[in-house]
């Protein structure tokens, strides 16, 4: 019989018979001393690292709001209050030029009298787009309807302009700045989500020549830069038109515009349209739905609610890249940035990188708050496929 | 009794018969496509005629009649314009190249960075990338051309970067390296050490598929194309001969003299290709690391591979698959942004093609035509290559 001892396993010359001693308290696991052990000098690669990233810093940061903010000029009417030697001080951004020729760049020469057309028209752009985002938003089919149809008609009204109501016509030679860089991008997604639309279904099409037309049309556009197209749009568009008929310049990038649009586009909803599973085809057709019925009721609210995100993208992509026309001549936000910068009236050394910058923070607010909204968007779709 | 069997199938009308439906559909749609093409055709032999534009591909012969700034080619006034379609052609494809290649690099660190332990590291990384997505690439041009570029002292106040390299507003300066005539040793030598380097790798993976012996692989390969010629070149040099020697840029008073001038317009058009595609190709790299699940470092730690084969042998391979799709795409961006050179007066093909000669001789739709079958061709391949390259790197499901 064995004799079993007090404590079990004291007899067995492997197990400790005696507790250890406790460890040494961790040194520091929260904290910000811990933190920063933790996140930039967890071993001496990470510390020379986070050094040298704080010197890089320190040489771009302090210099960067030096000039945009503390030696900046705010106030005033001409060149001399941005030149060093008429101000008498270290001269950074120059904001009293951006003041000065903010209704330039907002509206270029649109007519002073008539800007409030302008404004009502940012108004009813803003209306539509958020009609459009805000997901939860009532009756976004009226939404729709509003966006791609009332939208385009009224705007072409009141921008151009129609005597017979009252509002003076105003040429699109007079129309730049921002008002231009919102046309064209605008016209870009309105004219290529249908249009992509159409291509798309085109190009999973049965029918062997509106497939291939299709393919060809979506791969030629985008294997090409826009920039071609833009040129192919200003110089050969007038070639193709019986003589006599000449296209308006503005309309010349804008029929560009959306083109190119259109074949990204497709591609965006092609990928919707090849995410709808096989039985949702299947069943609209076992209910007796035809092509068009099937695509506009079972198949194209799933797949467009899917791409959504990619949607956006594009218009993102789109928004950034209509700056292209500035290349043929069109005057829209950096045309207009450009041509106001060499102006004598405010010649001082800043001008140009305060031009600049106003421009890259015009576009960044726009694109940055763009997609956030399609991360927001994804992830809400997201949390829907959980379930 | 089945009669139901044997009854014939109800013939339908023929206007809801799908087969004659498509045939119609398509035959209306060649019948548009035809009826726009000879509408803008006629139109357009109608406005060249009354232009008194030619037509066809014979102003290539002609003389240009103009000057590019940066030729790779010998080019002058009186050449042809085909030859400036190939030196703006050539412009195109170096600046593309070189893009290509700092943007990979820069990407790959960027994109790494994001997912770095250290957190400031991490987070400049983020801020550059929304940053430079953010802005339009035409504004980054502009910016690094007229205010950075610019905005450099004149050439008499050039910027020294020491070893013979400067910096002023006409450019940068670089030594021009002058090769002797004997070279052509240092040549052999290096091709000599790159087949010696794949020989010696394709032996070491053999050996090791035998016996399971490693070699060192990578060092071997650097001693042959490293090594070889700087001994040769070590050689030649003690024999009195030098092979390669530099011509250094020399400060007078106004200007410099000699050396290798890269034009402004050159380095503001790659550095902005550069910033901006690798912004995108950092997400790129970012997204194909996330995409190899943590469970493969975990099994790699497990059978006893270190942090460095791990990443080399099990995570990047994976992360490739996931990555070179994408990048290629990026790849076809930059060369198509490129075509931005316009903006800042690089001559590239667009700038040289589809403005100067187009302007010239009027004749719009042989420029575009060309152009675009440049762009396109260059896509198309690029594509095709890719393809392949999926087809062969893709999973083997079994």
């Amino acid at each position: 019989m064995a004799v079993h001892s007090l404590t079990p396993g004291a007899d067995l010359a492997y197990v400790q018979a005696r507790s250890s001693d406790p460890l040494p308290p961790p040194s520091l696991v929260r904290g910000p001393i811990a933190w920063l052990r933790q996140n930039l000098f967890s071993s001496i690669p990470n510390a020379i690292l986070t050094f040298a990233v704080l010197g890089l810093l320190l040489l771009i940061i302090p210099p960067t709001i030096r000039f945009l903010l503390i030696d900046a000029v705010w106030t005033g009417a001409d060149r001399a209050a941005c030149r060093e030697d008429m101000a008498g001080r270290p001269v950074g951004a120059c904001w009293a030029f951006v003041v000065d020729r903010i209704g330039y760049f907002t509206y270029g020469g649109y007519p002073v009298e008539s800007r409030w057309r302008v404004d009502l028209w940012f108004a009813m752009l803003a209306v539509g787009i958020g009609w459009m985002l805000w997901l939860k938003a009532p009756r976004r089919d009226v939404g729709a309807v509003y966006f791609f149809a009332i939208f385009p008609v009224a705007s072409f009204v009141l921008l151009t302009g129609w005597q017979a109501i009252g509002l003076t016509p105003v040429a699109t030679a007079f129309w730049g700045g921002i008002l231009v860089t919102l046309v064209v991008s605008i016209v870009g997604i309105v004219f290529s989500l249908p249009f992509g639309i159409l291509l798309a279904l085109g190009r999973r099409s049965k029918l062997p020549l509106v497939k291939l037309a299709c393919v060809v049309f979506i791969e030629v556009i985008r294997g090409v830069p826009l920039i071609t197209v833009l040129i192919m749009a200003n110089t050969m568009l007038p070639l193709f038109l019986p003589a006599g008929v000449s296209v308006d310049r503005l309309l010349r990038p804008l029929i560009g515009v959306a083109i190119f649009a259109s074949a990204y586009m497709a591609e965006v909803v092609r990928g919707g349209l090849q995410a709808v599973p096989k039985g949702q085809y299947e069943g609209a057709m076992s209910l007796g739905l035809g092509y068009w019925r099937m695509m506009l009721f079972i198949v194209l609210p799933q797949a467009l609610r899917i791409v959504i995100p990619g949607i956006v993208n594009t218009f993102i992509g789109l928004f950034k890249d209509t700056s292209l026309v500035y290349v043929i001549g069109v005057f829209d936000l950096m045309k207009t940035i450009e041509a106001a910068r060499i102006d004598p009236q405010w010649a001082a050394p800043t001008v140009s990188n305060t031009g600049y910058a106003f421009a890259a923070f015009f576009y960044f607010v726009c694109c940055f708050g763009m997609s956030r909204y399609s991360l927001m968007v994804e992830r809400k779709l997201a949390a829907g496929q959980r379930r | 009794m089945s009669t139901i069997a044997s009854r014939p199938p109800a013939k339908a009308s023929l206007v809801n018969d799908p087969k004659v439906r498509g045939i119609v559909y398509q035959v209306v749609l060649v019948a548009v496509l035809v009826a726009l093409v000879w509408a803008a055709a006629t139109n357009a032999i109608d406005n060249l005629r009354a232009a008194k534009i030619a037509s066809g591909f014979g102003f290539l012969e002609s003389t240009s009649g103009f000057d590019i700034g940066q030729t790779l080619i010998p080019y002058s006034a009186t050449s042809t314009y085909g030859r400036a379609f190939l030196v703006g052609l050539l412009n195109t494809l170096l600046v593309a190249a070189i893009g290509i290649v700092l943007a990979t690099f820069l990407g790959f660190v960027v994109g790494v960075a994001r997912l770095s332990s250290n957190w400031i590291v991490a987070r400049v990384a983020t801020v550059y990338v929304e940053l430079i997505r953010n802005l339009p690439l035409l504004l980054q041009l502009l910016f690094w051309y007229i205010a950075v570029l610019r905005a450099l002292p004149e050439p008499r106040a050039s910027l020294n970067a020491g070893i013979g390299v400067f910096l002023n507003n006409r450019g940068l300066y670089m030594p021009r390296p002058i090769v002797a005539p004997d070279s052509w040793l240092l040549m052999a030598s290096l091709a000599i050490g790159v087949v010696a380097a794949i020989a010696y790798s394709v032996h070491a993976r053999r050996k090791q598929a035998a016996t399971g012996e490693q070699s060192p692989t990578g060092r071997a390969a650097l001693g042959f194309v490293v090594g070889l010629p700087l001994l040769v070149w070590l050689l030649l040099a003690l024999l009195g001969t030098n092979p390669i020697s530099f011509e250094l840029p020399q400060q007078t008073r106004f200007n410099l003299n000699g050396g290798l001038q890269v034009f402004p317009e050159f380095v503001a058009l790659t550095l902005g290709l550069t910033i901006y595609t690798a912004a995108f190709i950092a997400e790129i790299v970012r997204a194909g690391i996330l995409a190899v699940s943590r469970g493969q470092t975990e099994a790699a730690n497990a059978l006893g591979l270190r942090s460095g084969p791990t990443l080399k042998l099990v995570v990047i391979p994976q992360a490739m698959r996931v990555i070179i799709p994408p990048l290629t795409s990026q790849y076809l961006n930059l060369t198509k942004n490129s075509s931005l050179a316009v903006v800042i007066g690089y001559p590239d093909l667009v700038q040289v093609f589809m403005g100067t000669v187009l302007n010239q001789t009027g004749q719009a739709i042989e420029c575009v035509a060309i152009t675009m079958a440049v762009y396109l061709t260059i896509s198309i391949v690029t594509a095709t290559v890719m393809n392949d390259y999926n087809r062969r790197k893709a999973l083997v499901e079994r």
